[in-house]
């Protein structure tokens, strides 16, 4: 249970999944203009997440991985190659499916979230989960906690972005600067603030 | 006629519309403002009669660095004495520190006030004195042998990329002084580490003394023993003649500060009361489940609140009025969190010695955050008596 609470610490903060991996930086920056909308795409992103990593886990070890067949009897087969085609696959149509509930239940958030929404299939920041979840040998449980671990940090640090960008919206931002060059340093300054967690280690 | 008024009027014609040196007029006017009233007056409500404007509210901060700054130069002579094994007199020592002190305090005036007054004639607007008090704060975070240019790569980072590139004063997210620091911080830990350097008089490199908070007791001893078998008991902490960063090792001379500037509500005592409760909160759950009693998790909340840089910090950084909240409940949040994240980074973390500036900066990325929670909780609350 302890080991679990660090992990989702440690996915949270100390290895944020975009401020000290700096994955899912295209829709960190395009959809972080509105803290609603970010907060939005923020549950969408831990939703998606959450789901993703486990069922990855479930694919990787049952067919996937070296060894993995071999309750069919091909035991020295390794498909792990297919393993980034798999995983696209497999989050493609998980938010295909979260697209299709967004709409029908909250449409006011389908409207706002626009063309990110089916962008989150292509988030870097679902597939580096997925793929970190296969390179540090996670359990299955664990598999589930990284996932929201890292969803959970994603948004925070989305969220916190529309924040300050909604602060510096009455900034005079230097004209070559204005819009996402202000935004990238903005972004730089966060993740040398979320450099003070480096080091520790749970 | 005063001359100097003379002086202003005959050539302000050259500074102002289509005159010779038009382009300096930012730097014409905080000079001339330095001295005088500024002219301009409010044409249009709201009138408020009331003294205090940005440059007395800047000019409050400095006085009350005062104490630090004087206590500060004679620490570090003080230091410096004592890591030959001599003893100087109260004057050779504030000299002797002032040696090291005033170059660092002169380059960052010189190079910030470069990158200001070069952004305010370009950007058109006017020379801030927001960069007065950063300017005196980031060489007090400084430890005392820091080469200059050093110095000077801080200040120009947290000057431009910490304030300028937002527009100037009052529009920054991050403390700038801080910013200027953390810059330094990673990118020469040598020069920063946790070991702060005494300043030396002969040597080169300077003598590595340890601080207080870099100490961990031998097996089963207890921290505090070791603390002041090695000159660190609670008093020497809490006057600070000890080594450390130039501005921080005085406990007495920041709660002088901070008694000031709370006095004059120039500092909003919400941040600094809440720090100080966070830290002592968070002091107390770490000692209930330390299992060590060699390291700092064992250490008492005194040792804690005046041991390295939190007073300093909590006092002057935190309660930069741009950085932190605007919401009283806010500022509560900022400041506890501030504390406890402090004491989370010196007793968890083994790679930085010190929290205090890591976790002032990391609340003001969420400062912005928490105002928005709040104000839509407080209108949420209204809503239903519209």
């Amino acid at each position: 249970m302890g080991d679990l609470f660090n992990l989702f610490i440690n996915s949270v903060f100390i290895g944020n999944i975009l401020l000290a991996y700096f994955l899912g930086m295209c829709s960190f920056i395009a959809v972080s203009k509105n803290i609603e909308t970010a907060t939005g795409l923020g549950f969408a992103v831990i939703f998606v997440l959450t789901v993703t990593s486990p069922v990855n886990w479930i694919i990787y070890h049952t067919l996937l991985g070296p060894g993995a067949l071999s309750w069919a009897g091909f035991g020295d087969m390794d498909l792990s190659f297919l393993k980034f085609i798999t995983f696209i696959a497999v989050i493609a149509a998980l938010v295909q499916a979260l697209e299709m509930i967004i709409d029908k239940y909250s449409p006011l958030l389908y409207a706002s979230l626009g063309v990110f929404l089916p962008l989150i299939a292509v988030n870097c920041a679902i597939l580096g989960t997925s793929l970190f979840m296969v390179e540090r040998n996670y359990t299955f449980i664990e598999s589930i906690i990284f996932g929201a671990g890292s969803g959970t940090g994603w948004m925070l640090a989305i969220v916190s972005m529309a924040a300050i960008r909604k602060k510096i919206k009455y900034a005079d931002v230097p004209k070559g600067l204005d819009g996402f060059g202000i935004t990238m340093i903005v972004a730089g300054l966060m993740a040398m603030t979320f450099m003070m967690f480096s080091g520790i280690t749970l | 006629m005063n001359p100097l008024k003379k002086l202003f009027d005959a050539t302000e014609k050259h500074f102002t519309g289509s005159g010779k040196f038009s382009s300096l007029e930012p730097f014409f006017d905080a000079t001339k403002t330095f001295f005088f009233l500024p002219s301009p007056r409010n044409r249009h409500t709201p009138f408020i009669r009331d003294h205090i404007d940005l440059k007395r509210y800047m000019s409050f901060v400095i006085l009350a660095l005062l104490p630090v700054l004087i206590f500060g130069i004679y620490n570090t002579g003080f230091q410096a004495g004592r890591s030959q094994g001599l003893d100087y007199s109260f004057l050779e020592a504030f000299l002797l520190g002032a040696r090291y002190v005033v170059p660092i305090i002169l380059v960052t005036y010189a190079v910030g006030f470069f990158w200001e007054t070069l952004f305010a004639s370009l950007r058109g607007h006017k020379i801030s004195e927001g960069l007065l008090v950063t300017g005196l704060l980031f060489p007090l975070t400084l430890p005392a042998t820091i080469p200059l240019w050093q110095v000077a790569l801080g200040i120009s980072f947290g000057v431009v990329i910490g304030k300028e590139v937002f527009g100037g004063t009052g529009r920054n997210f991050l403390n700038p002084a801080l910013t200027g620091r953390a810059f330094l911080f990673f990118s020469y830990p040598v020069s920063m580490s946790g070991d702060i350097w005494v300043a030396a008089k002969n040597t080169v490199d300077g003598v590595s003394g340890a601080t207080a908070l870099s100490i961990v007791a031998p097996e089963g001893e207890k921290i505090t023993a070791a603390l002041s078998l090695a000159g660190f008991d609670l008093s020497s902490l809490f006057f600070g003649l000890i080594p450390g960063s130039i501005g921080e090792t005085s406990a007495l001379c920041c709660l002088i500060g901070a008694a000031f500037l709370i006095i004059t509500k120039i500092a909003n005592y919400r941040i600094i009361i809440g720090g100080i409760a966070g830290l002592i909160l968070t002091t107390l759950i770490f000692n209930l489940i330390s299992g060590n009693p060699g390291t700092w998790m064992n250490a008492g909340p005194l040792y804690h609140l005046c041991a390295g840089g939190f007073l300093f910090g909590i006092c002057f950084m935190a309660t930069d009025p741009v950085s932190a909240p605007g919401t009283n409940m806010g500022r509560w949040i900022f400041g506890g969190l501030i504390g406890c994240l402090t004491v989370i980074i010196r007793v968890a973390n083994p790679a930085f010695v010190e929290g205090t500036m890591l976790a002032i900066l990391f609340m003001n990325v969420f400062s912005p955050l928490l105002d928005h929670i709040i104000l839509k909780q407080t209108t949420a609350k209204r809503i239903p008596n519209v």
